[in-house]
């Protein structure tokens, strides 16, 4: 890889490798219910990532390039409800349970 | 190199470096500062992408709001950490086998598919409108529809939350005014007719006057 100009493959690679630390995130802290909130944000920022750089680099005689970030900006509104609700169950379950790790959540296993 | 050459690399080691502390850090709320970062350091890509309305709002809308929102419920738990974190790295060569996998399949099917290097030229009308304006045209009239359903969304997820985490406290001694104000006479008030028990004594000299004058 040259530091050549940067081309949309680039912005692409970051939104993987981005993507990909968040998958290991979830295998590291599969105890930390919060931490695992978190790294579903790293995950949804990685495909914003993508969405925006291909509305960028895309040819607007051939489709609409705002598409993508229309996209994005809906993507940011279920995220930011998905985290306020996550969050709220979070509380719950710690009022409820006194803690937040996932191996105790076992009381539907019989 | 060229300036955005040279700032996209910038930009994008932060990113990753903050992604990868996130996934690391010791503390939570280590843990949601560098989420802070990154998400400050996306929304710097995004400004070099010329997407200038959504990098403001993600630091508006993601450091300004929903990180807040993480880092008052890190606070307001209280977890016990080292407790979370045993075990952390049993699964981690597993972990990074499978990520550096993932980075690396996707990396050799995107950097050479993908070789654009300059983006398509905007029309100048386009160039002058500028993107919120861009955007803002897109969201009102094509996409009115979507944007009203993630209005609703919003609002359901609002009394989703309240719901969730509203309760009734059992100590408090708060009143409703409602059952108040209907109240009758019979639910606060209850008249006893009382036999009474023994006859009155009637008070004789002695015990009327004081005990000095009797003289």
């Amino acid at each position: 890889m040259s530091l050549g100009p940067v081309t949309l493959g680039h912005y692409l690679t970051i939104g993987a490798i981005l993507f990909a630390l968040s998958v290991i995130g979830i295998f590291l802290n599969r105890k930390n219910l919060i931490v695992l909130l978190m790294a579903i944000e790293l995950m949804l920022l990685a495909v914003n990532l993508n969405f925006v750089a291909f509305s960028h680099y895309l040819d607007p005689k051939v489709s609409d390039p705002m598409a993508g970030q229309v996209f994005v900006f809906f993507i940011l509104t279920v995220a930011a409800a998905e985290s306020a609700i996550g969050l709220a169950i979070l509380v719950v379950l710690f009022r409820t349970r006194s803690t937040i790790a996932v191996e105790e959540l076992d009381t539907l296993k019989g | 190199m060229s300036q955005i050459t040279a700032l996209f690399y910038l930009f994008s080691a932060v990113l990753l470096f903050a992604a990868f502390r996130v996934i690391t850090a010791k503390s939570p709320v280590a843990a949601a500062l560098y989420l802070v970062l990154a998400f400050f350091s996306a929304a710097c890509v995004w400004a070099l992408l010329r997407a200038e309305f959504l990098a403001i709002a993600l630091v508006l809308v993601y450091v300004g709001a929903v990180m807040v929102l993480f880092l008052f419920v890190v606070m307001m738990l209280d977890i016990d950490v080292t407790a979370l974190r045993a075990g952390f790295w049993r699964h981690f060569p597993v972990a990074a086998l499978v990520g550096v996998i993932i980075a690396l399949e996707m990396a050799a099917v995107l950097l050479p598919g993908f070789s654009l290097t300059s983006a398509p030229a905007t029309d100048a009308a386009a160039l002058r409108m500028g993107n919120t304006k861009l955007l803002g045209i897109e969201v009102y009239t094509h996409y009115l529809y979507p944007l009203q359903i993630a209005a609703v969304l919003l609002l359901v997820a609002i009394i989703a939350a309240i719901a969730l985490t509203l309760r009734a406290r059992k100590d408090s001694k708060h009143l409703d005014p409602s059952v108040q104000v209907r109240v009758t006479k019979a639910e606060r008030l209850r008249i006893v007719q009382l036999a009474p028990q023994r006859d009155a004594v009637r008070p004789t000299d002695t015990d009327v006057a004081p005990v000095g004058d009797r003289r």
